[in-house]
C-alpha cells in the first residue's frame, strides 16, 4: 500500500494532512480494506467542533460500525458531502478524493505523537 | 472450552494461502471474507460459492433407543423422519429457552447424526448425554471425525456433480445420501443457511483440503468464489434464518422466535414441552419481527427499539441487504406490536431512527 509521504497517521487508522492553520483527516487504505464495502459515513456539520483523541464520526461497512477519532483539535470548516451519496469512494479513494472532514486548528496540536508514513505502513502491515 | 490461541479448522492454511482475511469467531481462527462479503454474497445468489463450516459440532446418537432418546431431546417430530431424511430442530431447556438450534439427520432408526453450532457443541454434548442416559442408546462428540463444507447458489448441483458417482438431482431439500464425493467417502446433504439451494459436505479432517481443492476446480466454469463468514451472514439474515446468540438463547423459546413449526407438541414428551404449553396459553408477551429501515441508518444487533418513544425491545440482527439494497434486520417486539406495518424507531448511536415492521423472509429464492 502506498501512504503518502506528507501525511501524519494516527494508530487508529485516520490520516491527517495539514496545509496552514486547515487540517483534513481522512481514513487510510489499510482501514477501509478492514472494514471491507462502506455503506455509510457519519460527519459532523461544518461549524461544529472535535477534539483531538476523541471521535468525531462513524464508518459503516455492511459487517460493522467503527468510529473515528480525531487527530486534531478545531472546528470544522468543511465535511465532504460526496461521501452522503457515496460512501463506496471511501474504499476507492480513501487518501485523496474520499477524505472525510477539513478542521480549522485552533490551540496547540502538535503532531509529533503520530506516525509518518514509513512507520504507519510497518504498523499497519504488522496489524496484518 | 479450554484452549490456548485459537481453534483452526482443517482448512486453515487453505484460507491463509488464499488470501482470506480471518477473525477469532467465537474462539476459531475463520475466513470472515476472501474477495469481500458483498462481492462473495452476490456470487451466492447468482452462482455459487464455497464454506467452510468445519467449525459446526456434530454429536451422534446411536443404540436401540435412538429415535425415541433423539425424539425426547428436541422439539420436531423426529418419528416422522424418514433414513436419510433431515429437518431442523431446537434443543431446550426444561424451561423453554434453546440449548442450541440443530439439524437432526434420521441415518436410520438407531442412528441420528446431529449438526449442530461450533460455539454450543461441548455444552450441547453435555446436556445431550445427561438427557439420554436413561435411553438404551449412546451419544457420541462426533466432532473429530467431520470437516464440513457447505456448496451454496443457483450453481452448486452444476458444481458438485462432476465430483460424485452419486446423483444429486434426485436429492430433495433436506435429504441426503452417504457416498463418496471428489474421490472420498462423504455425507451429503441437501442443506444449507443462505437461502439458496445447496450442498454440505461432511467429509473426514484428513480430506477436507483435497476436496474443497476438487470442489473450487469443479466451480471454476461457474464463478464459484471462496466465501466467509460474513457473507454467510447476510445471506441467513436475507433468508431469515436464526443464529444462536442473536434471535434465539437460552433464554428465547422457540414459540417466540417464530419456530412453532418446529414444535410438536403432539408426539410425545421432550424437554420444555410443559413449559412451552404453559407460554402458549398465557400468551407471549414478545415475538421475533422483521423490520426495514426507513429513515437512514442501519439496526445492529443489540441496539434497542422504541415505539411511539418508549424502549420496547431490541434488535436482534441486522445489516445492510446486499440483494435488495435496503437496511434490513430482526427484533424483538411485544407480541401486541409485532404486526406487518408496525411503526418502530431504532436507537442508532443514540438517535431514533424510523423503521417498519415488514414480512420475513426477506429474500426468497425463485423457484
Amino acid at each position: 500500500m502506498n501512504y503518502p509521504e506528507s501525511y501524519f497517521y494516527t494508530k487508529e487508522h485516520e490520516w491527517v494532512s495539514v496545509s496552514g492553520e486547515i487540517a483534513t483527516i481522512g481514513i487510510t487504505d489499510h482501514a477501509q480494506h478492514e472494514l471491507g464495502d462502506i455503506v455509510y459515513v457519519d460527519l459532523p456539520k461544518a461549524g461544529s467542533h472535535v477534539d483531538k483523541g476523541r471521535t468525531f464520526g462513524s464508518v459503516e461497512s455492511v459487517k460493522a460500525v467503527s468510529d473515528i477519532y480525531s487527530p486534531v483539535t478545531g472546528e470544522v470548516v468543511e465535511a465532504n458531502e460526496m461521501l452522503a451519496d457515496k460512501p463506496q469512494e471511501l474504499n476507492a479513494d480513501p487518501h485523496e478524493t474520499a477524505w472525510l472532514i477539513k478542521v480549522k486548528l485552533e490551540g496547540d496540536n502538535d503532531l509529533s505523537g503520530l506516525m509518518n508514513a514509513a512507520d504507519y505502513s510497518a504498523y499497519a502491515g504488522a496489524e496484518g | 472450552m479450554t484452549t490456548v490461541g485459537l481453534l483452526q479448522t482443517p482448512l486453515n492454511a487453505t484460507h491463509r494461502a488464499h488470501g482470506a482475511k480471518m477473525v477469532d469467531f467465537g474462539g476459531w481462527d475463520m475466513p470472515v471474507q476472501y474477495s469481500g462479503l458483498v462481492d462473495e454474497h452476490h456470487t451466492v445468489r447468482k452462482a455459487v460459492g464455497l464454506f467452510d463450516v468445519s467449525h459446526m459440532g456434530e454429536i451422534e446418537i446411536r443404540g436401540r433407543e435412538a429415535l425415541r432418546a433423539t425424539s425426547f431431546i428436541t422439539t420436531n417430530n423426529t418419528a416422522g423422519l424418514k433414513d436419510g431424511q433431515v429437518h431442523y430442530s431446537g434443543l431446550l431447556y426444561d424451561h423453554g429457552g434453546f440449548v442450541d438450534d440443530i439439524l437432526v439427520h434420521r441415518v436410520s432408526a438407531t442412528d441420528f447424526f446431529l449438526c449442530v453450532n461450533a460455539g454450543n457443541q461441548e455444552k450441547d454434548f453435555e446436556h445431550i448425554r445427561a438427557a439420554v442416559a436413561s435411553f438404551d442408546c449412546e451419544a457420541e462428540y462426533a466432532s473429530p471425525k467431520y470437516a464440513q463444507i457447505a456448496i451454496q447458489g443457483p450453481l452448486a448441483l452444476a458444481t458438485a456433480q462432476p465430483l460424485t458417482e452419486t446423483l444429486l438431482a434426485p436429492i430433495r431439500y433436506y435429504w441426503f445420501v452417504d457416498g463418496t464425493f471428489a474421490g472420498v467417502p462423504a455425507r451429503i446433504a441437501r442443506t444449507g443457511y443462505t437461502g439458496e439451494d445447496g450442498f454440505e459436505i461432511y467429509v473426514a479432517p484428513e480430506n477436507a483440503a483435497s476436496v474443497w481443492a476438487a470442489i473450487m476446480a469443479s466451480g471454476a466454469p461457474h464463478g464459484i468464489k471462496p466465501c466467509g463468514l460474513g457473507a454467510r451472514n447476510t445471506l441467513r439474515l436475507e433468508a431469515a434464518m436464526a443464529l444462536y446468540g442473536h434471535e434465539i438463547g437460552a433464554s428465547i423459546s422457540p414459540l417466540e422466535a417464530g419456530l412453532n413449526w418446529i414444535v410438536k407438541f403432539d408426539k410425545g414428551d421432550f424437554i420444555g414441552r410443559d413449559a412451552l404449553l404453559r407460554q402458549r396459553e398465557t400468551g407471549l408477551t414478545r415475538k421475533l419481527a422483521g423490520f426495514e429501515m426507513k429513515g437512514r441508518g442501519i439496526g445492529r444487533d443489540g441496539y434497542e427499539v422504541h415505539i411511539e418513544g418508549a424502549p420496547v425491545g431490541w434488535v436482534t440482527s441486522g445489516s445492510p441487504s446486499p440483494t435488495q439494497n435496503r437496511n434490513i434486520g430482526l427484533c424483538y417486539v411485544p407480541s401486541d406490536r409485532a404486526a406487518v406495518g408496525q411503526k418502530i424507531e431504532v436507537i442508532v448511536r443514540n438517535q431514533p431512527v424510523e423503521a417498519e415492521l415488514v414480512p420475513t423472509p426477506f429474500y426468497k429464492r425463485p423457484q
